[in-house]
């Protein structure tokens, strides 16, 4: 049985460590480039959300790499991607490929269900090890979601921003000849280490802005046309609003204990999105309050063309906008975007916010 | 000597030059076609201004525009801004209590809202071909009418038709069929301008508060028509700048001025090298799938940028600590 998933963010890192863990064989998706998107819009419904075309155009380039049994995550939240599964599983057939799927979909009631597909998924049915190894691959999404943001933060600073990118070119380069969870440890920690001594440039007041809306284009740099390194290297510090890390510590974790991040969210957003809208809709709405009391510069909102959730969200931002004096930008991506446009947006997005801020610490200076 | 500061602005339709002196007059204005060949368009109609104007008379230079990358490799910019910041500047420099910019170009149209002299809202359309000057320049085209005519010929209606617009492709088929009803041409014409503006109000503009003063830039203010039709709408008064076509550009040469208090050095390459011989040279990058095709500017043999690799490596290959583009 050879496994793979779908491609989001970070967390292939993570899903690779758990199941060699256990001691299965994982065949990569190959990095999300034009082909896998062509891939994925040639094969699905022209009018379905960016992910799943992505995702199929991860399976595809994974089987032709020799993989047979696809791995998918189901969704409490009602959106689309609840249907993600069982879709894949049909387009895949439909094209004829031969694989088995494994889906982690909620209990709901049918705990029994997420077992056997968990234990099938395993390969093994000694909990004790299933569990090791889980909260293993918990530990490493955690440390490369902070590699990540502290990669981030080390772009916007440093002197030299190229070598940031260098760095973590090669880690990523470097992460598919890994085989294990402390080969990957390992790894981070000798990247983390050598971001650490690049020199930074205390001079500049860096702005900072909190990326929300829909996660899946939040944490996945081919989709966003990579915003993060971007911003970085226009001096801006960037904290996302959701990450694998989150996400997990959400569902398994502190979330069922009622203490995560989540419940802040939907607290903030209460008085302007009191009910479930589906995806992380109200999440964004949270997000971006909090953010906004956190004295953020400046907000983007990101999501996939035709995201419902996203779009309830993003019509209640200009009153988050307005209530809370904070400019917040919404970009909409899908396979047509043009990156040009797309920049030209963030660049005077950008300008804008640094204005606001240098007009701003003017107006304290006169009053003081 | 003189303190010239030149700002270029590099669009999809246009390309337009201006030089300004250290008091912000206009001394050069150039609005060019750019004709899908902004090198040679840039390295003439900078030839032309070289012959009035000395090396050291130019203190700072500034490009804007979607070329803004490829103007500044050929001149060597000080500043290379986006066109929505160029706009507001050049606009707030003009009208200094300016609150909404209306900006129709070529390509793309923008809504940019500003309060005490800064930005605080903008939109830009990029997709729909609707709302921006190529629509207009396709529909004077066929109906056999100068593009410079329209805007007359528009506001002698008195009875526009309405025409559907909010697609471009829809609006050319519903304008058809009022035509082939019979009615006349300038009411058609009038009718278009309205579609226009309503799609741009309807989608650009959408929840945004638009306050006076309005400022109405780009190529297209020059249609009278447009303009026309923007006040039945909004109901408020439209001002139209001087030197509309070129806020874009000197915006850029503002902002270069700006940015030399600080530097005190221009890049400013000199008129001489502007002369050079400058070749594009594309080729496919095979390494992954991606597929990139990279972008090659040379000149004098010498490789002067790459870009539109997604992964860096050929744009940075040049000079490994400094990014090109």
């Amino acid at each position: 049985m050879k496994i793979t998933f779908p491609h989001m963010g970070n967390v292939y890192i993570a899903a690779k460590g758990l199941l060699e863990e256990i001691g299965r064989e994982v065949v990569l998706p190959p990095p999300i480039t034009k082909k896998t998107l062509e891939l994925g819009t040639k094969y699905t419904p022209e009018s379905i959300c960016l992910p799943l075309k992505i995702n199929i155009g991860n399976y595809i380039e994974s089987i032709e790499k020799g993989a047979d049994t696809i791995l998918i995550t189901g969704s409490c939240g009602p959106c689309r991607f609840g249907f993600y599964g069982s879709m894949e599983k049909r387009i895949l057939k439909d094209l004829g490929y031969d694989v088995e799927f494994i889906s982690f979909d909620p209990p709901e009631g049918n705990p029994n269900a997420l077992l056997t597909e968990i234990l099938k998924a395993a390969g093994t049915k000694n909990i004790f090890k299933i569990m090791k190894a889980v909260s293993r691959g918990k530990q490493v999404l955690y440390s490369a979601d902070n590699l990540l943001d502290y990669s981030n933060y080390k772009r916007a600073v440093a002197i030299n921003k190229n070598k940031v990118d260098q760095i973590m070119d090669e880690f990523y380069f470097k992460i598919e000849g890994t085989k294990g969870v402390n080969e990957i440890n390992s790894l981070i920690s000798s990247s983390y280490d050598k971001l650490k001594i690049l020199k930074e440039d205390n001079k500049i007041d860096n702005l900072k802005i909190g990326i929300i809306g829909e996660i899946y284009t939040i944490i996945e740099p081919f989709v966003n046309l990579n915003i993060e390194k971007k911003l970085g290297h226009m001096g801006v510090i960037v904290e996302k609003s959701l990450t694998p890390s989150k996400w997990v510590s959400h569902h398994i974790g502190l979330g069922q204990i009622g203490i995560s991040e989540e419940r802040k969210k939907w607290k903030k957003a209460k008085p302007y999105l009191p009910t479930l809208v589906g995806g992380h809709g109200r999440e964004t709405v949270g997000s971006a309050i909090l953010y906004a009391e956190e004295n953020f510069d400046g907000l983007i909102q990101i999501l996939p063309f035709n995201c419902m959730p996203e779009i309830v969200a993003e019509s209640v931002l200009p009153s988050v906008q307005k209530d809370y004096n904070i400019p917040i930008m919404t970009l909409i991506v899908d396979e047509m975007t043009g990156e040009a446009g797309y920049l030209t947006r963030i660049e005077a997005f950008i300008d804008l916010v640094r204005k606001r801020k240098e007009s701003e610490n003017e107006r304290i200076i006169c009053r003081s | 000597m003189k303190e010239l500061f030149v700002g270029v602005d590099v669009g999809s339709v246009s390309t337009n030059i201006v030089i300004l002196d250290d008091k912000n007059n206009l001394l050069e204005n150039k609005y060019v076609r750019t004709r899908g060949n902004p090198i040679k368009v840039i390295t003439e109609a900078m030839k032309e201004v070289g012959n009035k104007y000395k090396d050291n008379d130019i203190k700072g230079v500034g490009t804007t525009g979607s070329g803004r990358n490829l103007a500044d490799i050929i001149l060597g910019a000080d500043i290379v801004k986006n066109e929505i910041t160029a706009h507001a500047i050049a606009a707030i420099n003009f009208i200094p209590d300016v609150k909404t910019i209306l900006e129709i170009g070529g390509q793309d149209s923008k809504i940019i809202l500003i309060d005490n002299g800064i930005v605080t809202d903008f939109a830009m359309n990029t997709v729909c071909a609707a709302g921006t000057g190529s629509f207009l320049d396709r529909q004077s085209q066929r109906l056999g009418i100068e593009i410079q005519d329209f805007g007359d010929i528009a506001i002698q209606s008195e009875n526009p038709v309405r025409i559907a617009g909010r697609c471009a492709v829809f609006a050319e088929s519903d304008m058809i069929h009022k035509q082939q009803l019979g009615h006349n041409q300038e009411d058609i014409i009038n009718g278009l301008c309205e579609a226009l503006v309503r799609n741009y109000l309807n989608n650009l503009a959408k929840g945004k508060n638009i306050k006076e003063p309005i400022v109405f830039q780009g190529g297209v203010a020059a249609n009278k028509g447009i303009k026309k039709a923007f006040e039945k709408y909004l109901g408020k008064e439209i001002y139209i700048p001087e030197y509309h076509d070129v806020m874009g550009a000197i915006g850029a040469a503002i902002l270069a001025k700006e940015k030399i208090k600080k530097a005190k050095h221009t890049r400013f390459r000199g008129f001489d090298s502007i002369k050079l011989d400058y070749k594009v040279r594309g080729f496919e990058c095979n390494d992954c799938p991606n597929m990139c095709e990279v972008v090659e500017i040379i000149a004098d043999n010498k490789v002067l940028a790459r870009w539109q690799d997604k992964c860096g490596k050929h744009s940075n290959y040049i000079n490994n600590n400094d990014k090109l583009a």
